[in-house]
């Protein structure tokens, strides 16, 4: 490892810890006693005591921070109030729904993000561009429940071509599986493929005002040379910046796509611990979203000094 | 004078000219009306000779050259012809172009910071030219040729400058880069735009011998934009001043420096001593004649420099165009013939008798 990688690393390990403290205080101090809120009004005294004590609640707030993260780190995440299964068991079954979603979404946004972008912004002003320009408008401000429930409508409903919602497993039914993706991802694509068309577009026009473009079109390069090595390789370096932001994002739940698709992603799992106040849940999936969070944000740093010569790793 | 200027066999005077630009025009529409921005330039460039291109920011230079290689905005219209070779750019479709870019005609700009692509390798810029003109078979000899030219330009470990990244160099010797490319084709024209303007003073004197160098080494028409006097004294045979997208002024590089006609040149002068001090020995701005020049989307009718004009004769200058008119017989360096011609009415130059008066 170079010692950037080496910095940067050790960077998000503090950040990460920081933020777990943040999270452990959040829920600690701001929600009162959470055995009293998680076991709703009708428990009894001994109930109360032996989940305390199981969650080490007994214990100061220090010690319980302590021992919350040293788990944490073996990958223990302590039990759900509710249903008293490992923490990380119940994150583990939902991150294969997530994994897919996010992934396929942002295939789908970007599939629609580069090549609009770009021509906008070959052709500004064209018709296209005016096209673009409404689609990405159109993808940033109609709600995604709307426009999930418009899919269904259409897809599942009219056509029957997908299903209107529920998540197939891979390791099940490979075609199930790419089915049931189909419409959620088209919903959360189509958002961020908004938010990424419009950054490609102005990436690209930048890159197509530099000196450097003239340069190379003086050497005689054809079009599609100066396009593909002097534009949009450079227009490339600040999109893998918010396409990282963007999969983050995607990563840490979609919340209302997952509702509107009945897809058991991290999103529904965090909704639900909130609403049971299963702090347990809910911390161990706010410290993940961190941790994706800060760890996409690295491996764009560490490809950045790959992709771009003036940034030395 | 500079050693480079005398020596090339056959040069200037009468061989067939490299390029021959005939009633250039370029109009360019903006949200302020119509830009006349070239308005009727007319030169030529004989190989091995340097015409060096003054006048002030602002004064048409750069569009100027853009247009003959079909580098300007799709919008503009381009008027006029420019005979490459006997062949005229302005006539040919972009894939014709394509050829002569980077290959007949080499091209050095003025910002050698911008004017490289920073996210690709040195060898891989100077390449990806050969390649694209057929000059050489495949990737292997493409980098072969690519360390010679970069030996060429006096680039030290060539070979090892080609994984190298623009920002790994110093200025002077990233425009040596840019150099190396412009020259990749062999070309018979290299158009050098504000080459040195953004080097410091004893790069821009290395920069100044290497471009001389080349050309009386090759042969090569060398046609220099600059704003910067200096640099015109010592390396070119002749000289044209540019004012409003209008030539005003030219000849034999002495002629118009000891004997400058037009009251811009003058006033252009002016404010320079000891030009004369060596190739790039002395740098000098063009020094600010009262006033600025006309915005292209307004010029004046009659002459172009009348509103800023400390001459100004009659009332004919505000209402007519003054044409471009011998003055004297002139001539280049070298001795070879070329007339000294000015667009004025009013010839105040020392020693002349005056177009005019
Ligand atoms: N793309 C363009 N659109 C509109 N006006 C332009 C454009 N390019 C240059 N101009 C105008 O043309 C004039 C001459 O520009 P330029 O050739 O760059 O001058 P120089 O190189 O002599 O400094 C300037 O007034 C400039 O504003
Ligand atoms: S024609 Fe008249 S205004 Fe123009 S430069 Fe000559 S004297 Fe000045
Ligand atoms: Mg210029």
């Amino acid at each position: 490892m170079t010692g950037f990688a080496l910095r940067r690393t050790l960077q998000s390990v503090v950040v990460l810890l920081g933020v777990s403290v943040a999270v452990f205080a959040l829920v600690h101090l701001v929600d009162g006693d959470p055995v009293r809120l998680a076991l709703g009004t009708r428990f009894d005294q001994a109930t109360y005591d032996a989940l305390r004590e199981r969650s080490g609640l007994d214990q100061p707030l220090a010690v319980q921070y302590a021992q919350w993260i040293s788990s944490a780190v073996t990958g223990d995440l302590g039990v759900s109030f509710r249903s008293g299964d490992p923490v990380t068991v119940l994150i583990l079954e939902r991150l294969p729904a997530t994994l897919s979603l996010a992934g396929a979404s942002i295939l789908v946004a970007l599939l629609i993000a580069l090549p609009l972008g770009t021509v906008s912004a070959l052709r500004p002003r064209s018709l296209l561009d005016g096209l673009g320009t409404v689609v990405s408008q159109v993808g940033i401000s109609v709600p995604e429940f709307w426009m999930g429930i418009m899919l269904i409508l259409l897809f599942a409903g009219t056509l029957g071509w997908f299903p209107a919602s529920g998540y197939v497993p891979l390791s099940e039914d490979p075609a199930g599986w790419a089915r049931s993706l189909v419409l959620p991802a088209v919903t959360t694509g189509l958002v961020s493929g908004s938010v990424l068309t419009r950054f490609t577009r102005s990436s690209v026009l930048e890159a197509l005002g530099a000196e450097h473009v003239r340069t190379a079109r003086a050497k005689g390069l054809g079009p599609r040379a100066v396009l593909n090595w002097h534009v949009l390789r450079n227009a490339l370096l600040p999109l893998v910046t918010v396409t990282g932001v963007q999969l983050a994002y995607l990563l840490s739940g979609v919340v209302v796509v997952e509702i509107v698709f009945a897809w058991p992603g991290l999103g529904q799992l965090a909704l639900q611990a909130v609403q049971a106040r299963d702090y347990p849940v809910l911390q161990g999936a706010v410290l993940l979203f961190a941790f994706v969070f800060l760890l996409l944000n690295l491996v764009v740093d560490l490809l950045y000094t790959k992709l771009d010569p003036r940034i030395s790793a | 004078m500079s050693a480079g200027r005398t020596g090339h066999a056959g040069r200037a005077g009468d061989a067939q000219p490299v390029l021959e630009v005939q009633d250039l025009r370029v109009e360019l529409d903006t949200p302020r009306g119509t830009a006349s921005i070239v308005n009727g330039l007319s030169y030529s460039v004989a190989p091995g000779e340097t015409v060096a291109v003054v006048g002030e920011s602002g004064s048409g230079k750069s569009v100027s050259v853009m247009a003959l290689l079909g580098l300007l905005p799709a919008h503009a219209r381009v008027g006029g012809r420019a005979l490459f070779r006997g062949r005229d750019l302005l006539a040919m479709g972009e894939p014709e172009l394509r050829q002569v870019r980077g290959d007949g005609i080499g091209m050095v700009f003025q910002d050698p910071m911008t004017s490289l692509n920073p996210v690709l390798t040195v060898g891989r810029q100077i390449t990806e030219g050969l390649l694209a003109h057929g000059r050489v078979a495949g990737g292997r000899q493409a980098r072969e040729r690519a360390a010679q030219l970069l030996a060429d330009v006096g680039l030290p470990d060539p070979r090892a400058a080609l994984g190298r990244f623009p920002h790994e160099l110093s200025g002077g010797m990233r425009q040596r880069v840019v150099i190396a490319i412009a020259l990749s084709g062999d070309p018979a024209l290299l158009i050098a735009d504000e080459a040195t303007t953004a080097l410091d003073v004893t790069v821009q004197a290395q920069i100044l011998e290497l471009v001389d160098g080349l050309r009386a080494e090759h042969g090569t028409g060398v046609v220099w934009i600059t704003h910067d006097l200096g640099v015109v004294a010592g390396t070119a045979d002749r000289v044209l001043v540019l004012y409003g997208g209008r030539c005003v002024e030219d000849g034999g590089v002495d002629d118009v420096f000891e004997r400058p006609a037009h009251p811009y040149t003058q006033g252009l002068l002016g404010a320079l001593p000891q030009l004369h001090d060596g190739p790039g020995g002395r740098r000098s701005e063009l020094v600010a004649i009262a006033g600025a020049p006309p915005p292209p989307t307004d010029l004046p009718p009659g002459c172009v420099f009348h509103p800023r004009c400390p001459v100004r004769g009659d009332e004919r200058c505000a209402l007519e165009q003054p044409p471009l008119v011998p003055v004297a017989l002139g001539a280049r360096p070298d001795g070879t013939a070329v007339p000294h011609r000015a667009a004025t009415f009013h010839d105040t130059a020392p020693g002349t008798g005056g177009a005019g008066s």
